[in-house]
Order: structure tokens, then C-alpha cells, then sequence
């Protein structure tokens, strides 16, 4: 359309561009408007892509990860992290060698500590897309390439260092993506499930069973959730295999925290209730079920697509909080709160403050959840000025 | 205002009902009654004339709503929350030093996350768009972004590390037995700050932003201008109405920060090492010791919904127009 328009004048250029512009807006859908306004939104388009980007290390944990998450050598325990250097001195220039330095072990002849001295005669060369140790990705491809890693399979390349079994904290870290993202996504799933189906109820029925429901949302609202979280994961027994285990917490964490969720769906429908075009389907005789389905729900599914994002993150920090006090998730399974466990009082942290890395994460997740929620609430409503 | 005081505290009864079924349910949690634990734990034989009358206090032959009936009954009308296993003492006896140093703390904490807000959300809403603004608005999502226990065992670590000093636990070393005393409390004052620092930086960054987003609404309203026009001093103009209508929603915003306080308590003090609730639940969870955890739940739930109650209460009287809802 825009092709077969004479070549406007210098002066009305503006103008038919911004015609253009109000067609575009009057003729497009409600996603698309919704998607405008969210770009405009810049720190939001920002949290967005490092969500999807945390998603995608989870998917691609293996890959990602230099090493297994149980890979460990004894004698490589409590290393530090370890920077890497681009450049190389030769003798004659610098050339590009991308490199980390090994280090020698000292005991201390008294108390037999050990600790690291780093040695700039061993260097370490280090590569994207390097062979490592073989893997399966989602249990059908056997591969063997990592991202990052030792370009000589076998070298100690520990860019976050290693933890007390010598285990590589980076990529324990990112095999926790897996879970701990996950664990807020399921548990969010469950809780919109809930939240759905009772705020329904509650906001299209109201009555009785509306001040039911509300008083049920008050009272979960007005407890102490942690101690209560507590009280039920500690219930969860030891014996129990992990993958029933990480099920059961994400339970517990959905049953008190669909509240929220039930409270935005029932205030939408309070409002929705009332809109002519709900009052026109039901003069028209369609069942009830459908006019919920059909006409009611897909108006509010961005608001519940925002609010969603905004619950993700309250669940990665219960289920941090929890495994960190070792009542949620149990080694073998590895998330960010499991492995902050290993740094649970100040004389590990002393020896060892990278062990904090998973913590980085855990804000680093947290921090994009919320800004995305943020824009996507700001764009749920996009007729709105 | 009476009859709204009276019709919310007739809304409390179901809401302890519901609590009480909810930390009983805990206590029945894990398998075999607890009298298996006992005996299992006990050094010596246990007698069994004594383990009879212990089935016969806690009714453990008889039906679950018999149990929860005689457990509760014993609460309500003698003080009575059963025995502590791990520590051979009446329940009683554990909690209620706890209890009020959590509630001092969350207390505490309150009043340091309200003196903090207040002020930075006004200045942030006043110069609004400014490079100050950006920066309360990135440390406050920061803040929130941080867990509680993260945050505890970082300034752990800088103060053991660039001070040399352990931080931790409500009271030197010299006093966490002591009895009441003057010195005691001037101890507790010293070491306090940390908790409550730790504890408020979440719900300080929320409430900025409540009260950023609460004075902006009413900044924009044709009153203040009208006030502007007729040459009040923007001070006045700013705390004779409008902050004081966008302190409001902050005291209803009080219903769900002071259980998220005490809830989130309990994980900071576990890495601190604080003699409240949160270590003791923590410790009694662990060794299985279901009594104490199931009254701590129970009180811990009860103290919080008591002050989400006194906050309603204090809204309705601050803005009347809430009772009539």
C-alpha cells in the first residue's frame, strides 16, 4: 500500500506518515498494541531478553556448562576463581591467546592448610566451543562440545572456582538454572490453575461463596508464609526419591501463593462482568462456560500473563530460601538454594566467597522477572493512555 | 467504628480456627506419634507406666478430633502447649522470651522501614525524573531483588572480613542468659541494628515505591495547584495535604508488610544466629520435636494476625470512609 502512494511532497511527509502511523494503530489487534507499548518499555525489553536468556542456559545446561555438575578432583578444592587473560607477552609482541593461570599449593606447616599461590608460568589455554566431557543433551544426543572451557580436555579451568569437593561452581550454577527457574515456573502453573479456577468463581458468581473465598484469601494472606513453609517441607520425607521431592515443594509453595493470583482474576471479572459486550452474550443466550471461555478470559489474559511473571520470582526466592536452610530441595538435585547452602556460615564464605556466585544469580534472575512483569503490567492495557 | 472493630474481631475466630487446624496438622506430620520419637531418643528404658500416662494426656488412642480437641483445649484454658522433647521442658517455658524479641525485632524493623520510606519516597516523588529519583528507584528494585539471607551473610562476611569482628545473635555472649535488666536492654540495642537493617531493606524498597507512586497521584491534582496559585510556600503545600493523603495506603500497605516481617525473619535470623523464633522453629523441625514447632507455627500465625488486625483497625480510624466498605 505504502508502495503504490505517489512520492509525497517534502512538507507532507510528516503528515501521511502519520496517517499511516493511526491506521496502522486503529486497524491492529490487541497483541500488537500491547506489543508497541512493551518495547517502548526499554528496561523491560532488557529483563525480557535476559529471562529468555536464563531459560535457554536451563534448557542448554549441559552445553553452557564447562564441566558436569558432579564432576570433582580432589585436588583442586577451594580454588579460586580464576580470570582469563586475552593476550599473551612472547617475547617479541603480544599475541591473542586466550589463557588463565594455574596455580601452586602451599601448606601451611602448622596448621596444613592449604592455600593457592597463583603461578604465572602455567598457562591454561582456554576456547569457545571446546570438547569436553561427553554429555546427553535431554537424555538423546550424546555430545561433547561446551561453550567455554579448557581448550586441552583435562587442563583445571575454573573461571568461578571450585567448592569443597573441587566441583566447578560455574557450571554448578548453571545446571541450577534448571531447577530453581523451572521450580518457578511449575509452581506458578499450579498456582494460576488455582488462582484461575477460585478467583473465577469467586468474582463471577460473588455472593456467598465470593465472601467465602475472599475470607479463605485473607487468612492464607495474614500468615507468616516462611515459618509455614517450614513446618510443611520439613514433613516431606528424607526417603523420598529427588524428582518427587522437588514436586512436593513446588506444591507447598503454589498452595500458599496463589492468593495473589486469584485476586487480580477476581477483580477482572468483577469489571468484565459488566462490560457490554459480556451482557450482550448472555443476552444472546450463550452458556455460561462460554461466555466465560470465549469472551471473558482472552480480555484478561495479558493482565494474567503480567501478574504471572510478577509471582515467578516470590517463588524462586521461597524455594531459595527453603533448600538453603536444607528443608526444600536435597543434594543430589542441584539449585541456586542448594548450592548456597554451601555457604551458609561466615567461615565458609571467609574461605571461600565464591561460593556466593549462585546468590549473584538468584538476584540476577529475580531482578529481570520483576522489571519484565513491570513493562508487561504497564502494557497489559494498552487502550489505556 | 465499634461495631467495625467488633465485626473484625468476629472475622478473627474462623481465621484462629483455620490456624490452629494448620499447626496441629504440622505436629501430626511426620510418621508415628510422637511417643515413638520419644522413646527412640530416650537414653535409658523408658518406663512404661510413664509412657501410659503420657498417651493418656495427649489422648493418643483416641480419635485425631479428640486429639486436637484436648491439644488445644489445654492451650486456651490452662497455658499448656505440651511437652519439648529435645529440651525435657514444657513447651511454655521455651517460647515466650522468643516471641517477644521477634516481635521486638519485626517492631523495630517496622518503625526503621517507616522512618527510611517516608522521606526518600517523598523526595523521590518530588524530584521526580532526576538522577536522585533513578537511583532510589534501582536500589529499591535491588533491594527487593536481594533474599534477606543473602544480604545477611554478605555484610557477615564484610564485617568478619574488613573489621575482623563476628556479627550475630541479639546479645553478647555474657548476656543471652542473663536475666532482664537495664544493661541487658542497652545490649539488645546495640546489636539489634544489623537484624533490622537486614530485615527492612525489602519492605523499605517497596514502600518507596508506594509512596512515590502515592504523592505523584496527588501532586497532579487541581488542589495543589489552586494551593500553588495562591502563593503557599511548596513546604507547606507539599506536608499540609498531600503527603498526609498518600500516608494512607502506607498504613493499610502495614496489613501485609508486618507478616511478610515475621515471616521473613525467621531465614535471617537462622543465618544470624538470633535468639527469636525463627532459629528455634528451625532446630525443633530438624530433631522432630513437633510440639514446640507446631506452637511456635501456632503463635508466630497468632501474634502476626493480631497485628494485621491492629492495622486494619488503626486505618479505619485514620480514613473512615474503610468501614463503611
Amino acid at each position: 500500500m505504502t508502495a503504490a502512494m505517489p512520492p509525497p511532497a517534502d512538507d507532507g511527509a510528516g503528515a501521511a506518515a502519520e496517517v499511516h502511523a493511526e491506521t496502522r494503530i486503529v486497524v491492529a489487534n490487541q497483541w500488537q498494541l500491547i506489543w508497541w507499548k512493551f518495547r517502548k518499555h526499554r528496561l523491560a525489553m532488557l529483563a525480557g531478553l535476559v529471562t529468555i536468556f536464563l531459560y535457554v542456559v536451563a534448557l542448554f545446561a549441559e552445553f553452557f556448562a564447562p564441566y558436569s555438575a558432579r564432576t570433582y578432583s580432589a585436588q583442586h578444592t577451594f580454588l579460586p576463581p580464576q580470570s582469563i587473560n586475552l593476550f599473551q607477552w612472547t617475547g617479541a609482541g603480544w599475541r591473542f591467546f586466550p589463557h588463565v593461570y594455574g596455580h601452586k599449593v602451599q601448606i601451611d606447616q602448622e596448621s596444613f592448610k592449604r592455600t593457592y599461590v597463583l603461578d604465572e608460568t602455567i598457562t591454561y589455554p582456554v576456547g569457545l566451543f571446546v570438547q569436553g566431557e561427553e554429555y546427553k543433551l535431554w537424555g538423546l544426543f550424546t555430545l561433547d562440545v561446551h561453550l567455554i572451557g579448557a581448550a586441552q580436555f583435562g587442563d583445571p579451568v575454573h573461571l568461578i572456582g571450585t567448592d569443597r569437593l573441587g566441583r566447578d561452581v560455574l557450571s554448578r550454577t548453571i545446571y541450577g538454572t534448571r531447577v530453581s527457574m523451572s521450580v518457578g515456573l511449575v509452581g506458578v502453573g499450579l498456582s494460576l490453575l488455582l488462582g484461575v479456577i477460585l478467583g473465577g468463581i469467586s468474582g463471577y458468581y460473588g455472593g456467598l461463596i465470593d465472601n467465602l473465598i475472599q475470607r479463605t484469601i485473607e487468612i492464607l494472606r495474614s500468615l507468616p508464609t516462611i515459618p509455614l513453609w517450614m513446618g510443611l517441607s520439613a514433613a516431606i520425607p528424607l526417603t523420598w526419591p529427588p524428582v518427587r521431592v522437588y514436586f512436593a515443594i513446588t506444591v507447598l509453595l503454589s498452595l500458599i501463593g496463589w492468593t495473589a493470583l486469584a485476586r487480580e482474576v477476581r477483580g477482572r471479572f468483577l469489571s468484565l462482568k459488566t462490560e457490554d459486550f459480556v451482557i450482550a452474550a448472555r443476552l444472546d443466550g450463550v452458556r455460561e462456560i462460554q461466555i466465560i471461555l470465549r469472551h471473558m478470559v482472552p480480555s484478561m489474559t495479558s493482565h494474567i500473563i503480567a501478574s504471572v511473571t510478577l509471582a515467578i520470582p516470590g517463588m524462586i526466592l521461597a524455594e531459595t530460601a527453603l533448600s538453603f536452610l536444607g528443608i526444600g530441595l536435597r543434594p543430589p538435585v542441584v539449585s541456586w538454594g542448594v548450592l548456597l547452602q554451601e555457604a551458609q556460615n561466615v567461615r565458609s564464605i571467609a574461605t571461600a566467597p565464591w561460593l556466593l556466585f549462585p546468590g549473584l544469580a538468584v538476584v540476577v534472575a529475580v531482578l529481570a522477572m520483576n522489571f519484565l512483569g513491570d513493562g508487561l503490567r504497564d502494557a497489559a492495557d494498552p487502550y489505556q493512555a | 467504628m465499634i461495631w467495625y472493630i467488633a465485626r473484625r474481631i468476629i472475622y478473627l475466630i474462623p481465621t484462629l480456627l483455620i490456624v490452629s487446624i494448620i499447626a496441629f496438622v504440622v505436629i501430626q506430620l511426620p510418621p508415628g506419634d510422637f511417643l515413638a520419637s520419644l522413646i527412640s531418643k530416650a537414653e535409658e528404658t523408658v518406663d512404661q507406666a510413664q509412657v501410659d500416662a503420657l498417651r493418656e494426656r495427649y489422648g493418643l488412642d483416641e480419635p485425631i478430633t479428640v486429639q486436637y480437641w484436648k491439644w488445644i483445649s489445654g492451650i486456651i484454658t490452662k497455658g499448656d502447649f505440651g511437652d519439648s522433647f529435645e529440651w525435657n521442658r514444657p513447651v511454655s517455658d521455651l517460647i515466650w522470651e522468643r516471641l517477644g524479641l521477634t516481635m521486638v525485632l519485626s517492631l523495630f524493623t517496622l518503625a526503621f522501614v517507616w522512618i527510611v520510606a517516608i522521606p526518600i519516597g517523598i523526595y523521590s516523588a518530588v524530584k521526580k525524573y532526576t538522577i536522585g529519583d533513578y537511583l532510589v528507584t534501582i536500589i529499591g528494585f535491588i533491594g527487593l531483588a536481594i533474599p534477606n539471607f543473602l544480604l545477611a551473610l554478605v555484610l557477615m562476611y564484610i564485617a568478619f572480613r574488613y573489621f575482623g569482628q563476628s556479627v550475630g545473635g541479639l546479645f553478647s555472649p555474657e548476656y543471652i542468659e542473663a536475666d532482664w535488666s537495664l544493661d541487658r536492654v542497652l545490649d539488645l540495642l546495640s546489636h539489634i541494628w544489623l537484624p533490622v537493617i537486614i530485615l527492612g531493606t525489602a519492605g523499605t524498597a517497596a514502600l518507596i515505591r508506594v509512596m512515590r507512586a502515592n504523592l505523584l497521584d496527588e501532586l497532579s491534582k487541581l488542589y495543589v495547584d489552586a494551593a500553588r496559585a495562591r502563593g503557599l510556600s511548596e513546604l507547606k503545600l507539599l506536608f499540609k495535604y498531600p503527603v498526609r493523603v498518600a500516608l494512607n495506603p502506607l498504613v493499610s500497605a502495614l496489613a501485609w508488610v508486618f507478616p511478610a516481617l515475621v515471616s521473613g525473619s525467621a531465614i535471617t535470623s537462622i543465618v544470624l544466629n538470633l535468639q527469636t523464633t525463627g532459629p528455634l522453629l528451625y532446630r525443633s523441625l530438624q530433631a522432630q520435636d513437633m510440639y514446640l514447632a507446631g506452637s511456635l507455627i501456632l503463635l508466630v500465625s497468632v501474634l502476626t494476625i493480631i497485628g494485621t488486625l491492629v492495622s486494619d483497625i488503626l486505618l479505619a480510624w485514620i480514613d473512615p470512609r474503610i468501614q463503611l466498605q
